[in-house]
């Protein structure tokens, strides 16, 4: 597949997808979806249980999760209390926004054919997508591949570590759709800078 | 036309402590292994309206330095655009200028 590109005179983004490409990007956009609802977003325990009820803004300290952490990131790294406060405004507002994202991707490729269990072989997904939208998916590829970096501990200059894996190494075959979400972001950026 | 003043206006700050009230705060952007450089020079554009050389020279600094400010202003407009970078995933921290 050649990624996204951009129609020259409807300005629209646009991408086909084989079948199995578009349940494994819609697996991963659930997956996000997941992680982001389901750790507490206020991890306190050492509060009243009725205060804690009572308490609808945000947390105030790091989420446990290590790709959470990277998602959100500690904003002022020296002074704790000004961190802790500008959590309790933000990371609410960042995960919902984070969330809706990848449901966005996940309704698009089911919009434009992907049926909830991927039965059928040969089937193409042709996803067409408004300047918006393709500005959607491509925050929401962003945090994909943070979550699989963090995962797998990708650093910078590593890629010969990754080729050196055996092919049927589990962490190998995670590293190539990493790669494979980071060509897709590309051409994405490539398609939305093109006017 | 009115006359000026006589009165003699006792200035009550001196131009050092102007200074430091004004100290404005930054935006700093680190560098990461995952974001790609085509991606934080089209976010540099797109939120701060930087024209293409701008949004990479700091993209580059980011890249090279490991870190970049990227805007500056008061603390309030810096929470705000730290906000901004994580909801595209960029690893931002805000700072007083130093």
């Amino acid at each position: 597949m050649s990624g996204f590109q951009r129609h020259r005179r409807t300005g629209l983004v646009f991408a086909n997808f084989t079948g199995f490409e578009a349940d494994l990007l819609r697996s991963l956009a659930a997956q996000l979806v997941e992680l982001l609802r389901n750790e507490a977003a206020v991890p306190r325990d050492d509060v009243d249980p009725f205060e804690a009820m009572m308490d609808f803004t945000g947390p105030t300290t790091e989420p446990d999760d290590p790709v959470l952490q990277r998602l959100f990131p500690t904003a002022y790294p020296d002074d704790e209390e000004a961190a802790s406060e500008f959590r309790r405004y933000t990371e609410g507002g960042l995960r919902d926004g984070k969330a809706a994202a990848a449901v966005t991707v996940i309704e698009g490729l089911e919009d434009a054919g992907l049926p909830p269990e991927l039965t059928e072989d040969g089937l193409m997904i042709d996803v067409e997508l408004d300047e918006p939208t393709a500005e959607t998916w491509m925050r929401s590829f962003t945090d994909v591949r943070l979550a699989l970096a963090t995962r797998l501990d990708v650093e910078d200059g590593d890629e010969e570590y990754w080729e050196s894996l055996p092919a049927d190494d589990p962490r190998a075959q995670a590293h190539e759709i990493y790669d494979w979400v980071g060509y897709l972001q590309e051409t994405l950026v490539m398609a939305l800078s093109k006017r | 036309m009115a006359a000026a003043s006589p009165v003699e206006v006792e200035p009550t700050s001196t131009p050092e402590e102007i200074t430091v009230l004004a100290t404005p705060w930054v935006t700093i952007v680190w560098n990461d292994p995952v974001n790609l450089m085509s991606y934080v020079t089209y976010v540099f554009q797109k939120y701060f309206g930087y024209d293409k050389k701008k949004a990479e020279k700091l993209m580059m600094e980011v890249h090279e330095d490991g870190r970049s400010v990227v805007s500056s202003g008061t603390r309030e407009e810096m929470e705000r655009d730290v906000q901004a970078m994580h909801e595209y995933g960029l690893w931002a921290t805000l700072d007083k200028q130093s």
